[in-house]
């Protein structure tokens, strides 16, 4: 337990601000509980978030509009929180959804999932599934379509217990 | 090593209808953003693809970070073409396969 007892008492130095006082000690053990997450590689971070999305459009402006994303206002678990994204599209030749991309702005993984959308999919398609959330933040889901342009839709989430101790 | 799955899916349909899958896989998605015990990381291990195949072609497959919740569950419309097997292929980062067929009457 040495080994742990003067980790713990340097972490909560750290979390503290280098001040040891009494208190960052009994806390020691929340602290603790909290470094794994703290000190692993930097979460994303909005840049980064802009950043896959510049990969996946290439530098094709994305227009806001016709994906509705769906997820609950308040997320009491963070490790599963159910997602719906709904594009408005006829599914036509020339008007059809070709891929769905959710993106993180906080979690270590700013990709959180991809969906490929078959044209037999059906008008407007609705596509579900339940993501991991590392912390309140903003989703953003983009729809990339048949003729090449993007569209996206975002919601705001705020989240009660954060998956990030428990995963990412 | 196959995971167990749960489909739901109508058994017939007509022709030109559209409907509704929902598919669950029991799997921990580990992220790889944890620590045991001794501080040490749990190696990543998480499902990375989804297919869904039916009448000849792919009707849904989906990329998978660790950003998905453990038993990654999917939702998905696709269109009733024909009579025919749908078969729906799960793929995890240690080469585990997962495969398991639904047939559906289209009248």
């Amino acid at each position: 337990m040495d080994g742990n007892d003067s980790r713990q008492r340097r972490d909560a130095a750290m979390i503290d601000g280098a001040q040891v006082s009494r208190r960052s000690i009994v806390c020691g053990g929340l602290a603790f509980a909290l470094v794994p997450a703290l000190a692993r590689p930097a979460q994303a971070t909005p840049a980064e978030m802009a950043d896959a999305i510049r990969e996946l459009t290439g530098g094709t402006a994305v227009k806001p509009g016709r994906v509705k994303l769906v997820l609950p206002e308040l997320a009491e678990n963070g490790n599963i929180v159910s997602l719906a994204v709904t594009v408005d599209s006829p599914m036509t030749d020339a008007d059809r959804v070709k891929s769905v991309h959710i993106f993180s702005e906080m979690n270590p993984v700013t990709t959180l999932v991809r969906f490929h959308v078959s044209p037999r999919a059906g008008k407007n398609p609705t596509l579900l599934t339940n993501i991991r959330l590392a912390d309140s933040q903003r989703v953003t889901a983009i729809a990339a379509m048949g003729d090449g342009s993007f569209w996206s839709g975002e919601t705001s989430v705020v989240v009660t217990i954060a998956a990030c101790i428990d995963g990412g | 090593m196959p995971q167990p799955t749960r489909i739901v899916m109508p058994t017939s349909a007509k022709k030109g209808e559209v409907f509704q899958v929902k598919t669950i896989i029991q799997h921990e998605m580990e992220s790889g953003f944890r620590r045991d015990n001794r501080g040490l990381a749990i190696p990543r291990h998480i499902i990375t693809s989804f297919v869904v195949r039916y009448a000849g072609g792919e009707i849904f497959r989906a990329d998978m970070f660790p950003g998905v919740a453990a038993n990654p569950y999917f939702g998905f419309t696709t269109t009733a073409v024909e009579t025919g097997e749908v078969v729906f292929t799960w793929t995890d980062d240690r080469g585990d396969v997962t495969t398991e067929r639904r047939t559906i009457t289209v009248a």
